[in-house]
């Protein structure tokens, strides 16, 4: 697991190590590492020292251990499974939600101003506050869970989506309409362009939140996944298998930010943000 | 004339869809979706008594004595890290990790720690709102304009001038984003951390008013927690144009032109 989290973590930085010269990288990601080695070397240390007692915090070599053994549990992987999947469709549902209403709602002025208030005011609502009404309607299922995490991840991409299709050029826009494109070309060359990053931004942030919100679910709540696997190794007194299971939802996190910012790098090629970062 | 039309922009859909909802609930007697009369009822009763001092100051109390000091961490540790180039790669990826945890699971994890107490909640909010301010800083502080930088280096502005005067206004935008997500998960944090292990609070009362079927007292909760966090996102955007008058006010000339 080591070898895992070192390959995972230091893979980060690489798109940012580009802008410098080549020849620093090295001494950049040897440090990555140290700073990795020294963190589990202090988690090690405190609990041996007995700066905090064992039974709390176990050392990293026991917690490393018992995510190893869970690696090769069928119940450790369906639990993973079951997160994945409300984490996927929830996020799917709501970036499709969002991207349809945020393209209706953006292109209005009309529609922008009459439903800003109600905006402004539905989306600082904390979506836990959801998991009463989530538990009365859905019991402990995975419907629970999706109600969460696709109310939490839709304002994400939503409010990205409207700033995005705000920000259309004006002269673009009257050079589109000039050369006579129809509403539907008009969206598809030059809005849907425009608003690409903000929603590119928008679907990277909501994947985290999606993450946070289908964990969170399943440890409040109860319902099957990671989460709930938390919540019992701790009643049940099994500390390190639930720091284990600390670490493998921040190594999914991990995963998920990795693919998210190659998902965007790839799909914005075309565009300067991404282009400057390339060539420089 | 002006006011009244923005006024009937402000109020005309949620107007439209309270409506909605109490022609919806008129004849019915759905017992899980009370009334807007029987909420407003609910919440009057609920809320302005007593538990106003039992449950919701409490958590609010402990919702801003973590995010203070999430931010002031944050902002000191991010200057630090952000401006010493060894530290921020020594650094880097044990903080990516971190930040990659969701923030709730660390609650059953700082309950063991620290048992079931103020601290432990206040510990929970720390811990998840930290990230956002702490990496924002130091991305905003390492994107400092490189010659500004030299020019306060040439007038010989250094130590904490050079922080006021320099790494703090750059930087600013980016440390008010991070704070800005900062506050919801914060409030996500408190309610959590209170529906887990607690025998006060919002998250805990309104998770007794579920397994107990007050519905409507159960709404009104939900309509509480519904306002802090319109109270806090307004005091955030009040704040935000307050610091970052000088940088609105340069995005403005800079559309104009």
């Amino acid at each position: 697991m080591t070898q895992e989290a070192v390959t995972a973590n230091t893979a980060a930085p690489i798109p940012r190590g580009r802008k410098q010269p080549a020849k620093k990288l090295p001494s950049k990601q040897l440090l990555g590492i140290a700073g990795i080695i020294g963190f589990l070397l202090l988690w090690e240390l405190v609990p041996r020292v007995g700066i905090v007692e064992p039974r709390f915090l176990p050392p990293a070599s026991e917690v490393i251990a018992a995510l190893i053994t869970d690696f090769g549990l069928t119940a450790f992987w369906v639990a993973v499974g079951e997160t994945m999947l409300a984490w996927a469709i929830g996020l799917v549902m709501a970036i499709v939600l969002a991207v349809v209403l945020g393209f209706i709602i953006g292109s209005s002025m009309f529609l922008r101003k009459f439903t800003n208030s109600t905006v402004e005011f539905l989306r600082p609502i904390p979506s836990v506050a959801l998991i009463p009404l989530a538990v009365l309607l859905f019991g402990v299922k995975i419907e629970s869970t999706l109600m969460l995490v696709v109310y939490a991840s839709f304002w994400q991409v939503f409010i990205q989506v409207l700033y995005g299709v705000a920000d259309v050029d004006n002269v673009a826009m009257q050079t589109a309409k000039s050369y006579g494109l129809g509403a539907m070309a008009r969206v598809r060359h030059v809005v849907f362009p425009t608003a690409l990053p903000y929603l590119m931004t928008g679907i990277r942030l909501a994947a985290s939140v999606a993450l946070i919100l289908a964990i969170t679910a399943e440890l409040v709540i109860g319902s099957p996944g990671l989460g709930r696997e938390i919540a019992l190794a701790q009643s049940g007194g099994a500390i390190s298998g639930m720091y284990a299971l600390v670490l493998a939802t921040g190594l999914i996190g991990v995963v998920i930010n990795l693919v998210m910012r190659f998902i965007e790098r790839k799909t914005l090629s075309w565009h300067s943000s991404i282009r400057s970062e390339v060539i420089v | 004339m002006r006011f009244l039309k923005t006024l009937g922009y402000v109020l005309a859909l949620p107007l439209i869809l309270v409506a909605i909802w109490w022609a919806s609930t008129l004849g019915e007697t759905n017992f899980f979706v009370p009334t807007p009369a029987l909420l407003a009822e609910a919440f009057a009763e609920t809320w302005f008594g007593e538990r106003i001092v039992s449950d919701v100051l409490p958590s609010i109390g402990r919702l801003v004595v973590g995010v203070v000091s999430a931010i002031i961490i944050g902002i000191v540790a991010g200057l630090l890290i952000g401006s010493i180039k060894w530290l921020r790669d020594l650094t880097e990826p044990v903080l990516e990790f971190f930040r990659a945890i969701p923030p709730p699971v660390l609650v059953p994890v700082l309950m063991l720690l620290m048992g079931i107490t103020d601290g432990m909640k206040v510990a929970v909010i720390i811990s998840g709102c930290v990230w956002p301010v702490l990496l924002n800083t130091i991305e905003g502080v390492r994107a400092i304009d490189g010659v500004l930088s030299d020019s306060a280096h040439t007038y010989g502005i250094h130590g904490w001038a050079r922080v006021k005067y320099l790494v703090l206004p750059s930087a600013g935008p980016q440390i008010m984003a991070g704070i800005r997500q900062c506050l919801s998960i914060g409030l996500i944090l408190m309610v959590i951390s209170e529906m887990f292990a607690s025998s006060s609070g919002l998250g805990f009362t309104i998770v007794q008013f579920q397994r107990s079927f007050a519905i409507p007292e159960m709404w009104s909760g939900i309509v509480v927690l519904g306002l802090i966090g319109v109270a806090l996102s307004f005091i955030f955007q009040w704040t935000e144009r307050r610091v970052l008058r000088w940088y609105h006010g340069l995005r403005e000339v800079e559309n104009a032109v």
